[in-house]
């Protein structure tokens, strides 16, 4: 009992002195497993951003003397049925990954906040209109929603982007909303009201900075699940198109056809989306339990 | 009680008219001619005439809300008419591959269920011990690794070990026959779909059941059994879990609704003639009826599977009461 109280006390001494770093190591110690899932991330970023300098060949580069080499010192993860080197295309992919799923993440979150905002907001009629609507969006599975916006708009790397955008934005609706009702009920808004601000401005600068952690857990969480889609359209050759290294891409067609004489064709480029959405959710997680005061231990 | 239940089924109505707006003109929106994908099939120039008596037989020359109307009616009288690509009426198409979609989907939760309330409960006692993080790695690797992926490992798995075991490489058979037909030949293809999806599905549930059981075990409720000296396992057993139990099923509810959705990619992998792939079939096809059909029946699975996971909640936990 008595250390309890001990660390308590040094806790709060402590607080106001705490630099950047030794909050980062503190909450590197708190939640090891989000720890690693941030490094898995940043890797992912480093890779998609210096894929230049750290791969040998060009991912697009065809090379048909050296078609399904095993790893080896030339080709470290080895080479796919056209010769192109798997390590370089998995890195160039960390891109493609990368952009499709921040750009869906952070668009569909955006919208959803601002939306969600609003219905909580202006309640009543609009409210309630506003919810039901959603609830159909919502009634749609997500790869199936994406699925049918793909084959409206097309396939290519932006249309890509549209279609898992557009399922996400009532989900992130539905969470932001529920945070935004507690907040109307805050006297502060009604002070702002009093004042005569517009609609608009009690929105924005009043209550959309008060949601900012839902928000965040959204964006953070919905980055993994849009490479997770991307890498499933992608598959069933509904997203990303040939010759753009993609992750999902990599599994389609060869992969399958040659799994058993070529296995690492169809081993890396999974193992590649299973580790860059596992560090998603790690670091999600971790920034749950990090901002969200009422899943804090203690 | 009954009020209630009045109450969601009446509310289920404007969800699913709106699902079928939606799935209509998302439809209509698509650019291509099932028409012109039907006829071009054969080869060589299509006759405008041709063309159009085609659109006369499908009855797409018609205004767009006749077809609607058609098409609203249609729902609720349980009369989805015939597919436009296979001329066979749609109950049919859908009933063939319903049996095989429905089996995987159960074996799934199965799987699942069975995989996820053990692991959730010892990791949750075990809070923050070596175990907890074997079991929330494993579990969130579930949720990271893409079930397509998963499928191809498990095929890559069988052909490697049957090679080395019998010397000759074995594949799960790829004719569907009903379970009570020839169940060894069943089985043995639907359990690695069912696996593939399983594991995914265990890994929500599995978190879920984590997360419940550790707020129910702060509980005073299960202080004052500790405090009667009862022994931890019945504590956990009989007091904790069934009061954990109640996100945990809204998660299987709500998953089960959504492996419909999953099961798109995985029947792919495993090349399984189910509801996922006559899916993607019908979308490139353009094949309006057979679409709007399979979309109907997945947003009405997930309305009717939210309206039961709310009625169990009054079942399992006695101060919920639906009486507004």
């Amino acid at each position: 009992m008595a250390i309890v109280t001990d660390t308590v006390i040094t806790d709060t001494d402590e607080t106001p002195r705490r630099s950047r770093l030794t909050q980062l190591g503190q909450f590197a110690r708190r939640n090891p497993l989000g720890a690693a899932g941030g490094i898995i991330v940043l890797v992912m970023m480093v890779m998609a951003a210096f894929a230049d300098w750290i791969t040998l060949y060009e991912p697009t580069a065809n090379d048909f003397s050296v078609m399904h080499e095993p790893p080896n010192a030339a080709h470290w993860l080895g080479t796919d049925q056209f010769g192109r080197d798997v390590y370089t295309r998995i890195v160039y992919g960390a891109r493609t990954a990368l952009l499709v799923g921040f750009a869906s993440a952070f668009i569909g979150a955006t919208v959803g906040l601002v939306l969600g905002v609003g219905s909580a907001y202006f309640g009543g009629k609009i409210d309630l209109i506003f919810q039901r609507v959603m609830d159909v969006f919502m009634a749609f599975p997500l790869i199936i929603m994406a699925l049918a916006v793909v084959s409206i708009f097309g396939t290519g790397v932006m249309n890509v982007i549209i279609a898992i955008t557009i399922p996400f934005i009532p989900r992130a609706a539905r969470v932001v909303r529920s945070s935004a009702l507690a907040i109307r009920e805050i006297p502060y808004i009604d002070a702002a009201r009093t004042c005569g601000f517009s609609h608009a401005r009690i929105i924005l600068r009043h209550m959309v900075p008060n949601v900012m952690a839902p928000f965040l857990i959204i964006v953070t969480a919905a980055v993994g699940q849009a490479i997770l889609i991307e890498a499933s359209l992608s598959y069933l050759g509904l997203g990303v198109q040939e010759p753009t290294p993609a992750w999902g891409l990599m599994l389609r067609g060869g992969a399958e056809e040659y799994a058993e004489s070529a296995p690492w064709m169809a081993i890396f480029p999974g193992l590649a989306i299973s580790l860059a959405v596992f560090g998603f959710n790690l670091f999600g997680d971790a920034l749950r339990d990090a901002l969200d005061p009422k899943l804090r231990s203690q | 009680m009954y009020q209630y239940i009045l109450k969601r089924l009446f509310l289920m109505i404007p969800t699913l008219f709106g699902a079928a707006i939606l799935v209509f003109f998302l439809l209509r929106m698509i650019p291509g001619d099932i028409c012109f994908l039907r006829l071009a099939s054969g080869g060589g120039n299509i006759d405008a005439q041709v063309l159009a008596n085609c659109h006369v037989e499908l009855g797409l020359d018609r205004p767009m809300w006749r077809q609607f109307l058609d098409f609203v009616v249609g729902f609720f009288t349980l009369d989805f008419g015939t597919s436009m690509w296979t001329g066979r009426p749609v109950i049919e198409e859908v009933g063939l591959r319903f049996q095989l979609s429905l089996q995987v989907a159960i074996m799934a939760t199965l799987t699942a269920i069975l995989i996820a309330i053990p692991l959730g409960t010892i990791s949750a006692v075990k809070q923050n011990t070596w175990i907890d993080y074997v079991v929330r790695g494993f579990s969130i690797a579930g949720i990271a690794m893409p079930s397509f992926w998963l499928g191809i490992l498990i095929i890559l798995g069988i052909l490697i070990t049957s090679k080395a075991w019998f010397g000759a490489s074995w594949m799960p058979p790829i004719k569907y026959v009903p379970i009570w037909e020839d169940p060894v030949q069943n089985l043995s293809m639907l359990i690695w779909p069912a696996l593939a999806t399983g594991y995914r599905y265990s890994a929500v549930a599995t978190r879920m059941t984590r997360s419940a059981l550790l707020e129910v075990l702060r509980e005073d409720y299960v202080r004052t059994a500790r405090a009667k000296g009862l022994l931890e396992t019945l504590i956990v057993r009989r007091h904790a879990l069934k009061n954990a139990m109640l996100p945990v099923v809204t998660v299987i509810g709500i998953e089960f609704a959504f492996l419909m959705g999953g099961l798109v990619v995985t029947e792919q992998v495993f090349n399984l003639n189910g509801l996922g792939k006559l899916f993607v079939s019908s979308v490139t096809n353009h094949d309006y009826t057979m679409t709007q059909a399979l979309v109907m029946l997945v947003v009405t699975i997930f309305a009717f599977t939210n309206f039961i996971v709310d009625l169990f909640y009054a079942w399992l936990d006695p101060r919920i009461r639906y009486n507004r």
